[in-house]
C-alpha cells in the first residue's frame, strides 16, 4: 500500500488479521515522527527499484541474444535502450520530436489507465479480474455498434453530439459491466471462481467479435480491412491538437480537435479519452473512500467471513464490483474505439487485459497510484516499436520486462533482499483467495 | 420455502437449452431442403422428415472408399425430437418434483451429452445419398484432442491435491510446446539426423521445460508465500514473453532438418479391432501415455503413501506437519512434478499434434484443464471425463462446422460456454481441497 494517508491507519479494513500478526512490533517508547514518513518512503521505491531490476534482466538478455549484423551486444543493447526511451519520450536532442513522442505514450497509457483501474478495483474486493481483456472488446463491440449506427436505429441523419457521444460511451461501459458482472454473479450465488470464468469469457468475447466482424452483422461492406464502418463524427472522442483538414473530408478522418493547428508537429493523437480515464480515477478512488459501498467493498476483500457477520450483502457487492470493473474495462474499449480508431477491427486488443493485471499489482491496488503505473507501461508499449527498429530486437522482449516486473512486484521480499529493504507495511498484501470461498 | 431451488432452475435452464437447439435444427433443415431445391429441384428430398443421417464404422486400416462393417441410420429430425422431447419431460419432472439433491446432476450431464449427439446428428444430416460420420474417426478424435487437456488436469491435480493452486498451466504448457520445438531442431542440426531421436529430445526438453517453470512457480508462492493465483498468472504472462520473443528472434529464420514431429504408432493387433482399436490404439506416442498417466496417477494418489501424504497436505497441513511431513518440501516437489505432466501436454502441441511453434498456441487449453480437473472433483478419472466432454465440444465443432449452416464462431465457443455451465455447479458441486491456495507456515 503505497498511498500515504492510509498505509498506517487503523481503521483501513485492509489491514487483515493476518497482517497485524506478521507486523513486527514497535520499538519500546516513542517512535520518533519521521519514521512514518520514511516507511511510505522506502514503500514507494520497492516498486521502483523493481521495475529498475526488471529492466537490468532485460538487459542482460539484450546483451546474449544480440543479432550480430546490428554491432557489438554492447553497442545494441545501448541503442536498444535508447531506442525505448526516443520512442516513448521523443528525441531530446530534437525538440519537435517531443510532443508527438509524448502524446504518443499518453495514447498507449490511456486504455492502461482504464484496465488497470478495472483489475485493481477487483483486487479490492478480493476478486481477480483477468476478464479484462474480454470485457474491454464487448465494450469496443457496443460503442462502435452505437457510435456507427445509432442515427440509422432511430431514423434520424445525424445526432448532436452531446447526444450521441454520451450514449455511445455509455454503451460501451455497459457492455464491459454485463460482460464483468456474470462472472461476480457466478461467483456469489455458485461459487464458481472468477478467475476461470472471466477466462471462458475473454475466450467467448473474441469469438463474438470475430463473427461480429469477419463473417458478421457489423463488417463494413467494401473495405480491404475487416473492421466496422467508421463511426459517425457525432459519437468520437475529439482530440485536443490537430490540424484540421478540408471541410468535405472522407470518411474517417473529420474528427476535430479542440486546439486547431496548422503546424505538423502538433498534430497529436492523444484524445479526450484521457479526461474520462482520470475521471474514473477519481471517481473509484472517491467510491472507495468515501463511500459506504466502499467500504463495503474494502472490507468483504480483507475478510468476507467478518463482512458476513457484519450483515453486508456479499452477492450485490460482487456483482456490484465486477460489472463496474467489467465497465471500467469496457470503457478503454470504447475510449480506443472512438477516440483513436474510429473503427473496430477483427484484430483489436493486444494482450491489454493482462498487461492491465500487471499494472494493478505495480500500483498495488490503489487508484491514484494507477496514473504513473499506467504511463510508464504505456511508454514502454510505446518505446518497444522504436526499440524493434533501432536494434533489431523483437518488441517481445517488453513481455519479458512485464513479467519480471510482476515477480518482483508480487515477491517483493526477492526486491528488498537485494538492495536490503526492511519491511515497514507490515505483510504483504491479500489479492485473491482459492478456489470455491 | 424459496421458489428457485437448484432443481429448478437446472430443469428450466435444461428445458432451454433443449428448445434452443430443437429450433436451430429445424429451422437449419428446412433451409438446407430449400437449397437443395433450388440446386436441383427434381434430387432434393420430399421433406425435412426425410433427411437421415448415418454414422458408420469402418474396418480398420481400409481406405475410405471400401465398405464399412455396419451403418447406423436415423432420420434426423425424428430422432432429435423424440430426444428433445425426453430431455424436456425430464426437465418438467425436475421442476415438478424439486428434489434436493437426487437427478440434477444426471440430468444436466444428460442434456450437454444428448445435445452433443444430437448436433453429431444435426452436422451429419444428408438425403439418401449421404456418406454419413465415420463413428471410429469421431471417437478418436475425442481422445486425442483431449491429450493436453487431460495432462493439464492432471498437471492441476497433483498440484491442488498438495494445497498449491496452479492457474499456470497454461503458460507452462505453451513454454514447453515452445522449448520442446526449439531443442528438436537444434538437435537435428547437432546430430545432424533427421529421424525420430531429435524428437524425442524435444519432449524431455519439454518436460523439463515445464518442470522449471514450475519451480518458478514453486518458488515464488511456496517459497515467498506469493499468492497463488497471482503467481501463475505471472508464469503465463512470462510464458507469452519468453516464446514470444525465442519465436520472433530465432525461430523464424532458424533453418533444421527435421521436419516432422511423433509419427504415428499403431498398436500391432490391438489397432486391429473394429472400433475399439481406432479408437484406443492407433494414436501418436504423447496419447498412449496420456493414458497410462491417468490409470497411474489413480493409483499412486489413492494407494500408495506418496498419494496419501499428498492428500493430506492438501486438506490438511498442520496435521501432516504434525506426523513428520516436511510440509513445503513435499508441495514444491509436487508442484514440479506437476509441471513436468504439463510440460509432456506441451511437448502435444509443438511435436505430436502438429510440429511447429505459434505464438498463443496452446489457445486456452491450460485453463480448459483447470476446468475439467474441476469437474472431475480433483480425481484422476473424473478429470479424464471432464476433459473428454470437453474434447468432444470441440471435436463435434470441428467435425459438423462446414455442414451445419451456423456461423463456426458459435461451435467455437462450445468448449468455454460448457465449462462456465460445468462450473456454475449445475453438475453437483465440488469440494476442492481444504487448503487450496493457503500457504503453510508452522
Amino acid at each position: 500500500m503505497a498511498d500515504p494517508t492510509s498505509s498506517h491507519d487503523q481503521r483501513d479494513p485492509t489491514q487483515t488479521s493476518a497482517d497485524v500478526v506478521v507486523q513486527p512490533t514497535p520499538p519500546s517508547g516513542d517512535a520518533p515522527p519521521q519514521r512514518r514518513r520514511l516507511s511510505w518512503i522506502s514503500e514507494g521505491i520497492v516498486p521502483l527499484l523493481a521495475i529498475l531490476t526488471a529492466l537490468l534482466i532485460g538487459a542482460v538478455i539484450v546483451f546474449f541474444s544480440a543479432p550480430a549484423e546490428k554491432g557489438t551486444r554492447i553497442q545494441v543493447t545501448i541503442n536498444a535502450f535508447k531506442g525505448l526511451f526516443v520512442g516513448a519520450f521523443g528525441n531530446w536532442a530534437d525538440p519537435s520530436t517531443i510532443p508527438i513522442a509524448l502524446s504518443n505514450t499518453l495514447v498507449e497509457s490511456t486504455p492502461y489507465l482504464l484496465a488497470g483501474l478495472a483489475v485493481a478495483l477487483g483486487f479490492k474486493a478480493g476478486l481477480f479480474n483477468i476478464g479484462a481483456e474480454g470485457q474491454l472488446l464487448m465494450g469496443a463491440i457496443g460503442a462502435a455498434a452505437v457510435g456507427v449506427w445509432l442515427p440509422a436505429w432511430l431514423g434520424v441523419a445525424s445526432l448532436p453530439t452531446l447526444i450521441h457521444l454520451p450514449l455511445a460511451l455509455l454503451a460501451g461501459a455497459l457492455a464491459g459491466g454485463i460482460w464483468g458482472a456474470i462472472p461476480g454473479y457466478l461467483r456469489a450465488k455458485t461459487g464458481a471462481h472468477e478467475v476461470i470464468n472471466t477466462i471462458m469469457l475473454n475466450y467467448i468475447a473474441l469469438r463474438v467479435l470475430d463473427y461480429m466482424i469477419v463473417n458478421g452483422p457489423m463488417r463494413a461492406q467494401g473495405a480491404s480491412l475487416q473492421r466496422t464502418p467508421y463511426i459517425q463524427e457525432s459519437a468520437s472522442l475529439p482530440r485536443f491538437v490537430g490540424i484540421v483538414r478540408s471541410a468535405d473530408l472522407t470518411e474517417g478522418q473529420n474528427y476535430l480537435p479542440f486546439v486547431p493547428t496548422t503546424s505538423s508537429t502538433w498534430d497529436l493523437r492523444i484524445h479526450s479519452g484521457l479526461l474520462i480515464a482520470l475521471l474514473a480515477v477519481a471517481f473509484v478512488w472517491w467510491l472507495l473512500r468515501r463511500t459506504p459501498t466502499g467500504f463495503e467493498i474494502r472490507t468483504i476483500g480483507a475478510n468476507p467471513e467478518a463482512a458476513r457477520y457484519a450483515g453486508m450483502n456479499i452477492t450485490r457487492t460482487f456483482v456490484l464490483t465486477m460489472g463496474l470493473s467489467g465497465a471500467l474495462a469496457g470503457l478503454a474499449g470504447t475510449g480506443q474505439v472512438l477516440g483513436l480508431d474510429h473503427n473496430l477491427k477483427s484484430v483489436f486488443s493486444g494482450g491489454l487485459g493482462f498487461d492491465s493485471i500487471a499494472i494493478a499489482l505495480l500500483a498495488k491496488s490503489n487508484p491514484i497510484a494507477i496514473i504513473p503505473a499506467a504511463i510508464f507501461w504505456g511508454a514502454l508499449r510505446q518505446g518497444a516499436g522504436a526499440m524493434q527498429i533501432a536494434s533489431g530486437i523483437s518488441s517481445n522482449l517488453i513481455n519479458i520486462i512485464q513479467a519480471l516486473v510482476i515477480i518482483f512486484i508480487a515477491a517483493d521480499q526477492i526486491v528488498r533482499w537485494l538492495y536490503r529493504i526492511k519491511r515497514t507495511d507490515g505483510g504483504g498484501m491479500v489479492f485473491s483467495r482459492g478456489w470455491g470461498k | 420455502m424459496k421458489f428457485w431451488t437448484r432443481a429448478r432452475g437446472v430443469g428450466v435452464l435444461g428445458i432451454v437449452l433443449t428448445l434452443l437447439l430443437l429450433l436451430t435444427v429445424d429451422s437449419n433443415l428446412n433451409r438446407k431442403l430449400e437449397q437443395a431445391r433450388t440446386a436441383s429441384p427434381d434430387r432434393a428430398p420430399a421433406s425435412v422428415w426425410d433427411y437421415s443421417s448415418r454414422l458408420y464404422i469402418p474396418k480398420p486400416g481400409n481406405k475410405p472408399s471400401e465398405p464399412p462393417i455396419t451403418t447406423i441410420t436415423l432420420p434426423t429430425l425424428l430422432t432429435v425430437l423424440v430426444v428433445g422431447g425426453l430431455l424436456i419431460v425430464g426437465g418438467g419432472a425436475l421442476i415438478a418434483r424439486n428434489p434436493e439433491r437426487r437427478g440434477i446432476a444426471p440430468y444436466m450431464s444428460i442434456v450437454i451429452v444428448m445435445s452433443f449427439i444430437s448436433i453429431l446428428l444435426w452436422g451429419t444430416a444428408g438425403g439418401a445419398a449421404a456418406r454419413g460420420a465415420d463413428l471410429a474417426d469421431t471417437l478418436s478424435r475425442i481422445i486425442r484432442i483431449a491429450t493436453p487437456l487431460v495432462l493439464g488436469a492432471l498437471a492441476g491435480l497433483v498440484c491442488e491435491r498438495s494445497g498449491v493452486v496452479n492457474i499456470g498451466i497454461e503458460g507452462m504448457m505453451l513454454a514447453a510446446a515452445c522449448a520442446g520445438y526449439t531443442f528438436a531442431l537444434i538437435m537435428g542440426n547437432l546430430f545432424n539426423n533427421a529421424g525420430a531421436m531429435p524428437v524425442w529430445i524435444g519432449v524431455v526438453a519439454a518436460i523439463l521445460t515445464g518442470g522449471l517453470m514450475a519451480s518458478l512457480h514453486a518458488l515464488l508462492s511456496i517459497r515467498f508465500k506469493v499468492d497463488q493465483i497471482i503467481s501463475g498468472t505471472v508464469i503465463n504472462i512470462m510464458a507469452i514473453g519468453v516464446t514470444g520473443y525465442v519465436r520472433s528472434n530465432f525461430l523464424i529464420s532458424y533453418e533444421s532438418p527435421v521436419r516432422s514431429g511423433l509419427p504415428n504408432a499403431p498398436i500391432p493387433l490391438l489397432s486391429e479391432i473394429p472400433l475399439i482399436g481406432p479408437i484406443f490404439f492407433n494414436h501418436k506416442p504423447i496419447t498412449y501415455m496420456m493414458l497410462l498417466l491417468v490409470g497411474l496417477m489413480h493409483v499412486l494418489l489413492f494407494k500408495t503413501v506418496w498419494g496419501l501424504r499428498t492428500r493430506a497436505i492438501g486438506e490438511h497441513p498442520k496435521a501432516a506437519d504434525t506426523v513428520g511431513i516436511n510440509v513445503n518440501r513435499m508441495r514444491f516437489r509436487n508442484v514440479v512434478i506437476g509441471g513436468m505432466i504439463a510440460g509432456l501436454g506441451g511437448a502435444w502441441f509443438g511435436l505430436e499434434s502438429t510440429f511447429r511453434f505459434d505464438d498463443l498456441m496452446t489457445n486456452g487449453a491450460g485453463f480448459i484443464a483447470l476446468a475439467a480437473m474441476i469437474f472431475g472433483k480433483w480425481t484422476p478419472l473424473g478429470a479424464f471425463g471432464g476433459a473428454l466432454l470437453f474434447s468432444s465440444a470441440n471435436a463435434l465443432q470441428l467435425k459438423v462446422q462446414d455442414n451445419i449452416g451456423l456461423p463456426p464462431q458459435f461451435l467455437q465457443m462450445l468448449p468455454y460456454i460448457v465449462t462456465i455451465i460445468v462450473l456454475a455447479g449445475v453438475i453437483g458441486r465440488a469440494r476442492p481441497p481444504a487448503a487450496v491456495g493457503q500457504p503453510y507456515e508452522k
